[in-house]
């Protein structure tokens, strides 16, 4: 054999070693339906513990599907260019503000057949339905989850200032002279808010909310952008007052999420704004001490005043194929649905995820109503391991607050563009807020004529 | 000194060259032409997959409206004219004219002058080389992360206890517009600083000894050396990294996305992080038109610049 054929033949391999990959599908190789699920990035062992153990429950109920792992969180910046690329699990969830969307452009999977067929779908509330439903009224998308936002505080913090963590803010002055105090005594910031990667946007929405305002008007097809109002404004010069009167809002004025939840749980925050249910993450991704854990109903002040509510969504990529779907479902069902609906699955659940160390009952709307929260609350009631009676200043109030949707048209993409507004009151003592608005609304209303 | 190339051969034989026989398939494939070919075709696979398809995609998606799920539209220069009615255009213009000409301040003479003084020095300079080297190693997230650290602009952040030593500070670094694209700019020196030195180091081993001994004999000080005879022998190396340093900043896209997002209030928005926002900043259809139209833009002001550069500079990289 000649050194030549040698190295044709080698190369060859190579070539074809190249070429070789993209096998796959959405079949195993014992025939099993293959379906991939989506898992939370940064999870300590005990939350993957939690979800590996739920996994095998579900092969084992379904012995036709094997279930893939994915690290999958929606990410405003990269969603779209997942969706795009086809590299989203086959199940995953996202915001209510990106459902509709999605739904119009045929982006994810028509399951509504499959779901319709789910023995509690008649029971969803409505308003929360809507968020998943296509313009027949298909649930294209499943509610999973819901929340409010909350005022969520350290106690520790609190007490070390002087100031009795039983008795949280209830208006936006305590807030203020709150803040003021704990920057005084402990150092640390009084009160911070997110900023970035379309959170700023978002925070800044849920301060506009509870002054009474609203961030767009819609009437029939259009939509008003209504940025530059007087509780808008109201809302920013109580952030600019903390921020140079008082000095009490620290030192970070770029924060995202991940970020201000890893601070307020190493005790660098006093209190900050975030979604009602947010003490499962700080659990699991940012080992927060319990003690030090307050949550509070988000103080509201003017006449239409209201708690900005969103929530989470499961839905399948829209290249499944028909038994990719159908288990989809099943997952959605036994995964996210089940332990709401159903009293052996929601201890099992409870029971899987109370043994490995992670939250049982932290506070959420339900996707339900009220009735079947509590029904809920009472099957799982021995394995709650979270402070409740810390929370119960959000969660005596969380169901009497109203309750008011996010902005339905291009709601990251204006969240995007109050962003830069929030950093610049926070930065700049000399920012003129109406300038600001102004400006603002003017480049939402742009967007809003455009989707 | 001139180099003349020599014909091959020919004025050995006194004969004009053979004109080449042409090759037939077979004696093509005998003499190896087949097993090169083929241990090319995954690297022209990867090329053509990662590198120029995407590329002419880029060209031809300009010229589109597309959310890359749904088909695209062809809309004309209406992408190019979105890009450049933009106001965040100047703005982010602005801010990369602003970093790049920060980053030649403060990122282009520093690792000169270090590489100057390692020549000099004759004990460890393995050592100083490995050191200078160090941070080139260190993965560019990690380092960020690292740096945010250190510029926490709270009182106990660490170059904010450091510059309490000595009686000032704190200073916002990344919290405040006009601190916030200096602060990006010195992490980016010290990260890509140790690579620029290895490139000047290794151009001054090549420095004839001859020419600094014949200085010394004319009483020429350590400055006199370095000016007339270090800098005039590194023209061409200090050329193309000066054009490298141009065309890399111009493109500068991780230090304003992982420290600041673009803030304080777009302070640090630069022209790729547009780019990004464009493509990526909304969900629900990323503006990839707009987002390759100005990629386009910033590639064809590149590459003039550096035709221009190259041909202004011919002369002077010539020794």
């Amino acid at each position: 054999m000649s050194w030549k054929l040698v190295t044709t033949g080698a190369a060859l391999a190579v070539a074809a070693t190249a070429l070789a990959g993209c096998a796959g599908g959405d079949t195993s190789a014992n025939g099993h339906t293959a379906l991939t699920v989506s898992i939370d990035p940064g999870l300590d062992k005990g939350a993957v513990a939690a979800f590996t153990t739920r996994v095998k429950q579900f092969e084992a109920a379904n012995p036709g599907i094997d279930v893939r792992t994915q690290e999958f969180k929606w990410d405003a910046t990269t969603f779209i260019a997942k969706l795009a690329g086809g590299t989203l699990p086959d199940v995953f969830t996202m915001p209510f503000t990106d459902g509709r969307g999605l739904i119009q452009r045929r982006q994810i999977a028509d399951i509504s057949g499959l779901v319709k067929a789910l023995p509690y779908f008649d029971t969803f509330s409505p308003q929360i339905a809507k968020a998943g439903e296509a313009e027949d009224g298909g649930m294209w998308a499943v509610p999973i989850s819901a929340y409010g936002q909350a005022l969520h505080y350290n106690r520790t913090l609190f007490t070390q200032a002087g100031l009795n963590p039983d008795d949280p803010p209830t208006t936006w002055d305590q807030v203020r002279a709150d803040a003021r105090q704990i920057a005084q005594r402990t150092g640390q910031a009084g009160y911070a808010q997110m900023t970035t990667d379309n959170t700023g946007g978002w925070i800044l929405t849920t301060l506009d909310y509870a002054f009474g305002g609203r961030t767009e008007q819609l009437g029939g097809d259009h939509a008003k952008s209504t940025l530059d109002t007087t509780e808008m404004t109201a809302a920013l010069q109580e952030l600019h007052a903390m921020r140079w009167d008082d000095n009490s809002m620290g030192s970070n004025f770029l924060y995202d999420w991940n970020g201000i939840n890893q601070d307020f749980a190493a005790g660098r925050i006093g209190m900050y704004v975030s979604g009602g249910a947010n003490y499962g993450s700080l659990k699991a991704q940012n080992a927060i001490k319990p003690a030090d854990y307050g949550v509070t109903a988000l103080p509201l002040t003017g006449k239409d005043a209201g708690v900005l509510g969103g929530g989470t969504l499961a839905a399948v990529s829209a290249t499944a194929s028909d038994s990719v779907k159908t288990a989809a479902v099943k997952w959605i069902d036994f995964y996210y649905m089940q332990k709401q609906t159903n009293q052996d699955a929601a201890v099992a659940d409870a029971k899987t995820t109370a043994d490995s160390g992670e939250v049982v009952g932290a506070p959420e709307l339900p996707v339900f109503d009220k009735a079947q929260y509590d029904q809920r609350m009472k099957w799982v009631a021995q394995y709650v391991n979270v402070p409740v009676k810390q929370m119960a200043p959000y969660t005596d109030k969380m169901f009497d607050q109203p309750l008011v949707p996010e902005p339905t048209k291009s709601t990251q993409q204006v969240y995007a563009l109050l962003d830069p507004v929030v950093q610049k009151v926070l930065t700049d003592r000399n920012a003129s807020i109406p300038a600001l608005l102004a400006d603002a609304q003017l480049q939402a209303q742009a967007l809003l004529d455009k989707s | 000194m001139t180099i003349t190339a020599e014909k091959p051969t020919t004025a050995a034989t006194g004969r004009p060259p053979a004109r080449r026989r042409r090759r037939s398939p077979v004696t093509w494939v005998r003499g190896g032409g087949l097993g090169a070919l083929l241990f090319l075709v995954p690297m022209l696979l990867v090329f053509t997959a990662f590198s120029w398809l995407p590329i002419g995609e880029s060209v031809v998606m300009s010229f589109q409206q597309t959310n890359l799920v749904t088909a695209p539209v062809f809309v004309g220069l209406d992408n190019f004219r979105t890009v450049l009615t933009d106001p965040l255009l100047w703005t982010a213009v602005r801010n990369t004219l602003w970093f790049a000409l920060l980053a030649l301040l403060l990122g282009y003479p520093v690792p000169l002058v270090a590489a100057v003084l390692m020549s000099e020095v004759r004990r460890f300079r393995g050592l100083y080389s490995a050191l200078a080297y160090l941070p080139v190693v260190i993965p560019p997230v990690v380092a960020v992360l690292l740096w945010k650290f250190f510029y926490d602009a709270g009182p106990a952040g660490v170059f904010n206890t450091v510059l309490r030593v000595v009686g000032l500070g704190p200073l916002p670094w990344l919290q405040d517009s006009s601190t916030a694209m200096v602060s990006l700019v010195v992490e980016a020196t010290w990260a890509a600083a140790g690579g620029t030195i290895i490139i000047y180091l290794a151009a001054l081993t090549s420095v004839s000894p001859d020419l600094y001994e014949a200085a010394e004999i004319d009483g020429a000080s350590v400055w006199r050396k370095i000016w007339h005879v270090t800098l005039p022998q590194l023209r061409g190396v200090l050329l193309i990294t000066f054009i490298l340093q141009i065309i890399g900043t111009a493109q500068v896209f991780l230090e304003p996305f992982l420290f600041t997002s673009g803030g304080p209030a777009h302070a640090t928005t630069t022209i790729l992080l547009l780019i990004y926002d464009y493509a990526f900043a909304g969900t629900l259809g990323g503006d990839y038109g707009s987002a390759t139209a100005l990629s386009v833009l910033l590639a064809l002001v590149l590459a003039v610049f550096s035709a221009v550069y190259f041909r202004l500079t011919r002369s002077w990289g010539t020794s």
